[in-house]
């Protein structure tokens, strides 16, 4: 599914840096959530969060597209620097960011519209279609590469909810795609998936770092073994430890990033 | 012995069999069972009084859509019409000319009555001038046998219902025990019989004088004017003020203060809209009174905290995970709620909205202040646009006018009315099940 830990480690030495966040802070109410957190994405890699419940990766992905705006208490400081532009910048529109930031949520949330209407949404809405071959033509490309076009290409006026669950998951990381962002950003996204439906997830998500800078939280360690370059390690607000994913899993610098993974915090 | 047995036991081993109940569990199953029969009983309560008041209402409402009329076949030469026309009293020369006929057709059938003009007029009310209009209206009909429908007093109305006997029935001039012969007389000659009641339905209020001609059509049209009033003020005042307050409004004292006055207002007394709208629309902005304009005004007032309510419980009760979807997709907030969050939320508004408009149908209480009660609506509105602003009346409130007055006929005409407004609520209730079924889709 993945390269030899070696050779994956060659690659990303190339890669250039996506999102660049230093000094990260973010209070919920009273809350300090996120402790000076800084830390530099690369493009075209896969990026994993692990660390116990609560510890903020969560929190933390939420601040790349701004969804935390949403949330009235949440107050985000810092610099998030996204291909050298500070997303947080008062010039900066939080809808045209999450065009430029898909996200996957932890639970499928296909709309309760047809699996067309679903791809289709967010290319209508950014006029990123000129007319209804080239719209045809966007809802296949990203049902392809979200690897569910075979399965559902002879009902696409059907519910989107009314399929499986990894179904449902493939379907919206297939609209998240469809409005062609740079960086995919996803929250757990096998946490309400069986093994199967996971092991399609991951293998898709191998297949999207050729095009995109993926950022994926996850409880699984072996997720994150399994589908990461490079792995991020919280711990109570602070990003304890980040690099290589080989290098983290079989020799972490840090004693804690050790005790958790060894399954001795958590 | 027993101490050793305790102390031998192993620590929190239960002693007896699974087969029988201990002391215990048999008092937790009574209990349940208790609590079950009462549940039942409050039910069969209030199912019985469901019944009787059912019952009641279709009892004492059913005769207000039947009434007495005389169904005789009558034919006017055009040498009887000239004759009539130039005697000097013109009714009474018809109605000697509808006696003679109804005489006709009494002997026709074996019946030999004496009856006069005055006894005539004690059953059907002036007869002459009825027919007489109508022959003035229509020459064409002059040598052609007509069919003609005559209402019978209320009286005479009330022998056939069993509201007037020969018992109770004291000789006056509006009926005599004499008559009654000739009621019965006609009834078997199959000439005097029981018809469905139109003018209760399409007609007008009547006089005091006149429960027979009393209808409820035109307050139907005008609780229809107010019903359009409240449904175009308040389902848009209303779900906007939902959407702001439930998506967008920050979350500070002032919005708090707003929400806990919604819900007070919920509770406000009907009245108070009333004496509020006969302040501010009659005699501050000077609205025409008595118009279903200004009675879907206070209606308005009066639904938009129960649309509020419900249209932000509904917006409440869609899942965050799709406005997290749509916001995921690079939609903007409103295009969240637009496109997302308002479609599904809409059953509920719908349902809310049609309860609130069901609530403002029989509202009468703020009605009693702007006066829509007082007045009695003699006939339909002249046009659309004069339907909102020509004194009108309301279901609810023309039901409590007939209530109101002496005669025992209005009686029956108010329990019909209720009849009526339940048929039109009931109507409503489905309309909101069809569209939550319709609009109903799962996530």
């Amino acid at each position: 599914m993945y390269d030899a830990p070696h050779t994956a480690e060659m690659k990303v030495n190339q890669k250039e840096i996506k999102f660049d966040c230093r000094d990260c802070q973010v209070y919920y109410g009273d809350t300090h959530a996120i402790k000076d957190v800084s830390v530099q994405i690369e493009d075209k890699t896969v990026t994993a969060f692990i660390g116990p419940s609560g510890c903020g990766k969560s929190t933390f992905l939420r601040c790349l597209n701004r969804m935390n705006d949403t949330i009235d208490v949440a107050r985000v400081e810092g610099s998030f620097l996204l291909d050298g532009e500070n997303i947080y910048d008062k010039k900066v529109d939080p809808v045209q960011l999450r065009a430029k930031v898909g996200m996957v949520f932890q639970k499928p949330n296909p709309f309760p519209k047809s699996i067309y209407d679903n791809i289709a949404y967010g290319p209508r809405i950014h006029g990123l279609a000129k007319n209804k071959t080239d719209l045809d033509d966007i809802v296949e490309r990203s049902l392809r590469r979200g690897a569910i076009w075979d399965e559902v290409k002879d009902r696409l006026h059907a519910s989107g909810t009314g399929l499986s669950g990894g179904q449902q998951q493939r379907l919206c990381i297939a609209r998240a795609i469809a409005t062609e962002p740079e960086v995919l950003l996803m929250d757990e996204p096998c946490s309400a998936l069986d093994p199967i439906a996971t092991g399609q997830v991951e293998e898709l998500i191998d297949e999207l770092r050729e095009s995109y800078s993926v950022v994926i939280v996850t409880h699984s360690m072996q997720q994150a073994a399994r589908v990461s370059q490079k792995t991020a390690f919280f711990h109570l607000g602070n990003l304890v430890e980040y690099g290589e994913t080989g290098q983290i899993f079989t020799n972490p610098v840090d004693p804690r990033t050790e005790s958790y993974i060894t399954g001795r915090i958590g | 012995m027993t101490d050793a047995s305790i102390n031998n036991a192993a620590p929190g081993r239960r002693p007896g069999s699974l087969l029988s109940a201990d002391v215990r569990t048999a008092k937790r199953n009574a209990a349940e069972k208790r609590f079950r029969a009462y549940g039942l009983t409050a039910m069969l309560i209030g199912l019985f009084f469901l019944v009787v008041l059912f019952v009641t209402i279709v009892r004492s409402g059913a005769p207000a859509f039947t009434r007495t009329v005389v169904d005789v076949e009558f034919t006017l030469t055009q040498e009887q019409f000239d004759a009539a026309e130039s005697e000097l009293f013109k009714t009474k020369a018809y109605s000697n000319l509808f006696i003679s006929e109804l005489d006709a057709r009494l002997e026709q059938d074996g019946l030999d009555l004496d009856f006069d003009e005055a006894a005539i007029e004690r059953l059907l009310g002036k007869v002459g001038g009825t027919l007489r209009e109508h022959y003035r209206a229509n020459p064409g009909d002059l040598g052609q046998p007509v069919q003609f429908e005559l209402a019978a007093s209320s009286r005479v109305d009330g022998y056939f219902k069993g509201r007037v006997t020969r018992d109770t029935l004291q000789d006056s001039r509006f009926l005599q025990a004499s008559d009654l012969d000739l009621v019965d007389a006609l009834e078997e000659a199959g000439i005097m019989k029981q018809a469905f009641n139109w003018t209760f339905i399409t007609g007008a209020d009547s006089g005091v004088d006149n429960p027979g001609g009393a209808g409820i059509g035109a307050s139907v049209v005008g609780s229809f004017f107010m019903m359009l009033v409240v449904l175009f003020l308040s389902l848009p005042i209303g779900v906007a003020a939902s959407i702001y307050l439930e998506e967008f409004a920050p979350q500070n004292r002032f919005t708090d203060l707003i929400e806990v006055n919604i819900s007070n207002l919920a509770a406000v007394p009907s009245i108070v809209f009333g004496i509020l709208g006969l302040a501010v629309f009659i005699q501050f902005m000077h609205l025409p009174q008595s118009a279903p304009l200004v009675g879907g005004l206070v209606l308005t007032l009066m639904t938009l905290p129960t649309i509020i309510i419900s249209t932000r419980a509904s917006l409440k009760s869609v899942p965050p995970s799709i406005r997290d979807a749509a916001l995921g997709v690079g939609a903007s907030k409103m295009q969240a709620v637009f496109h997302h969050v308002l479609p599904l939320a809409m059953p509920g508004i719908l349902t809310g909205t049609i309860i609130g408009l069901a609530q403002a149908l029989g509202e009468t209480a703020p009605l009693l202040l702007i006066g829509m009660v007082g007045f009695v609506a003699r006939g339909y509105p002249d046009g659309f646009l004069a339907g909102f602003t020509e004194p009108n009346s309301a279901m609810p409130a023309q039901i409590y006018t007939w209530a109101a007055r002496a005669d025992v006929s209005f009686y029956e005409k108010a329990w019909g009315g209720i009849i009526i407004l339940l048929a039109f609520l009931l109507t409503m209730n489905i309309i909101a099940i069809i569209l939550r079924r319709r609009f109903e889709r799962r996530w």
